[in-house]
């Protein structure tokens, strides 16, 4: 326990569904956590008290449009003044406009890819200096087992989470002589307010291709998650780990 | 502020050479620092001059890397 005490993690997208479990069990493992998302001011307030609450840990809620990238530069600037800099960037916020590529606009194409990929270029830059001056550091993307086998209806969203996977690994390549760390992470079908609103015949029907039969839970990411932020970890990189129930495999 | 010096100063801590071998037209690439030593270089040049010194172009040579910053502290 307490893997990752003394560490600060910024989790974007972490007001709620899987980047708040991740900023959740990051806590309970003594690390300070900074939440980025662009819920309500009072959710994600309320999402940062409970995990300082349940923790005992330093935790805030910065209103940010990860898609910007002047306002991510100037929020993360203002977060490393207020917490001496960031140990762990988990890259998590992302949304979906599913529809087949005929029926995609351009706005669908675009946003898709500005959220869920644009967005870790605008966090990773603003984070550089600040792993190569501590010459340490834990960058985890969260991709997606779309990203590695597509999916129908997704060109936006699984051309993004492949892209992800690019950026991981050159990331990777570039900090490694620097002590950091960044891997993916690519779930599968898991538990979140995204699929609680899914048609629940699809999701059945998409249930029943993965080889374990059933659902994931946001902590299984998280508890990934964990693993690679912490020193267990430390010779992995590069790496993109499906946490998915074998659907991918 | 003689930047050029400066720079020497670190040149010669990353690179093990003497100060005085450095001209402004010696490569980067010669001394074997690549592009992010060079971050790495102008990093600590920031807190010696205590100026903000974001790398934003590609620099070759000693004297492209002083001119450049020499940019960013009159900005």
């Amino acid at each position: 326990m307490a893997e990752l005490k003394g560490k600060v993690a910024l989790v974007t997208g972490a007001g709620r569904g899987i980047g708040f479990a991740i900023a959740d069990t990051m806590a309970r493992e003594g690390a300070d956590v900074v939440i980025f998302d662009l819920c309500p001011e009072e959710a994600g307030l309320a999402a940062a008290e409970q995990i300082a609450q349940a923790h005992g840990v330093k935790a805030a809620f910065y209103r940010c449009d990860v898609s910007s990238f002047d306002t991510v530069q100037e929020t993360v600037k203002a977060v490393i003044k207020e917490f001496g800099g960031v140990d762990i960037l988990v890259n998590n916020a992302g949304i979906t406009r599913d529809k087949v590529l005929l029926a995609m606009s351009e706005q669908d194409w675009d946003m898709v890819l500005d959220i869920n990929l644009k967005s870790m270029f605008n966090t990773i830059k603003a984070c550089y200096r600040n792993f190569m001056k501590k010459k340490s550091g834990k960058i985890i993307n969260i991709s997606s087992v779309s990203g590695l086998m597509g999916n129908a209806a997704q060109a936006n969203y699984t051309s993004a989470k492949a892209g992800v996977i690019g950026l991981t690994k050159t990331v990777a390549r570039e900090l490694a002589s620097r002590g950091v760390n960044c891997n993916a992470i690519a779930p599968g079908t898991i538990r979140t307010p995204m699929t609680e609103n899914m048609d629940q015949g699809a999701l059945q029907a998409l249930l029943s291709t993965v080889p374990m039969g059933k659902i994931g839970e946001p902590s299984d990411i998280a508890e990934c998650a964990v693993f690679l932020a912490s020193d267990k970890a430390k010779y992995i990189t590069g790496e993109v780990i499906r946490v998915d129930g074998g659907i991918a495999m | 502020m003689d930047i050029f010096a400066k720079l020497t100063e670190v040149l010669a801590d990353h690179t093990g050479r003497d100060a005085s071998e450095f001209t402004m037209d010696t490569t980067l690439e010669s001394l074997g620092i690549d592009s992010l030593e060079t971050v790495e270089m102008v990093m600590e040049l920031e807190e010696e001059l205590d100026a903000e010194l974001e790398l934003d172009e590609k620099v070759a040579t000693v004297g492209e890397l002083v001119a450049f910053i020499e940019k960013k502290m009159a900005e």
